[in-house]
């Protein structure tokens, strides 16, 4: 790219700055994910004591434990902090390691999708047990 | 002439930063790495997780195959390391929200919490595994 058609472009350098790297929303991702990085910290607590009550419990048990509204909601909150923490993550380590635009793009996208996905399908049958 | 060639030789010849090659083993860039490591880990355990839950909510047999594969030596492996992922990136991961806030930057200070981070990541997978097996049928 010459100096020439730059100027035809009669963009100004801040013009050409707007939108990209850091000046985009790399503050919110920030804040985002230290909000949901402090959530998880007792969740994460609770999740950990679930899962050993869990290991004592047949399914019986099991279906008992998450029927209660308190374990459930809090599991609905842990899941959806979860997998949003993680897409946050992942999307940093493929924003670093990925230099392949078209690989970039469809990793990103793939791992939105699969967040979505797994967070909603977890509180679906977090809600299907909940209300039995 | 290939107009494309000609950005990527704009790029290689300039400096680079130091890469990890030429650096001697230190704690505090291993921990670094195995944040990252772990996080990664986790992001692929929550896939188990939506699996339990799925089963929970499906049915006994369902929830039979995901028991199954849990005791199985490759899941018992697979949770054990899981275990003391989710540890360490919950320990280390409080490390990084105290530098957030502006404490604990003085290397000494920096191997202190990361040394405790360590100890504390095994010491708690252990006393959670002891706590799952202690209460006999798993």
């Amino acid at each position: 790219m010459s100096a020439g058609s730059r100027q035809a472009d009669l963009q100004t350098p801040l013009k050409r700055v707007r939108g990209w790297g850091s000046s985009k929303s790399g503050t919110h991702h920030f804040i985002v994910q230290r909000i949901t990085a402090v959530a998880l910290i007792p969740l994460v607590i609770w999740f950990v004591w679930f899962v050993i009550g869990l290991s004592h419990a047949d399914y019986a048990n099991a279906r008992q434990m998450l029927h209660q509204p308190i374990q459930a909601l809090l599991m609905i909150v842990f899941v959806a902090s979860a997998f949003w923490h993680a897409q946050l993550g992942l999307q940093v380590v493929i924003e670093d390691y990925v230099h392949t635009r078209w690989l970039e793009l469809t990793s990103q996208l793939l791992v939105k999708f699969l967040c979505v996905l797994g967070a909603l399908a977890s509180i679906m049958a977090v809600v299907k047990v909940a209300l039995a | 002439m290939d107009n494309t060639a000609t950005p990527v030789v704009q790029h290689t010849e300039r400096p680079l930063s130091p890469h990890l090659g030429i650096y001697k083993w230190q704690l505090t860039m291993t921990l670094s790495i195995l944040h990252r490591a772990t996080g990664i880990a986790l992001a692929v355990g929550t896939i188990l997780l939506a699996w339990l839950l799925i089963a929970l909510a499906a049915g006994a047999d369902s929830y039979r195959t995901i028991h199954m594969f849990c005791i199985s030596p490759v899941g018992l492996f697979l949770l054990a390391g899981w275990t003391w992922a989710l540890f360490f990136h919950l320990c280390n991961g409080i490390r990084h929200l105290v530098w957030d806030v502006g404490w604990g930057f003085e290397i000494p200070r920096a191997y202190a919490t990361g040394w405790t981070v360590v100890v504390a990541s095994f010491v708690l997978t252990i006393a959670v595994w002891m706590l799952a097996l202690s209460g006999g049928a798993a």
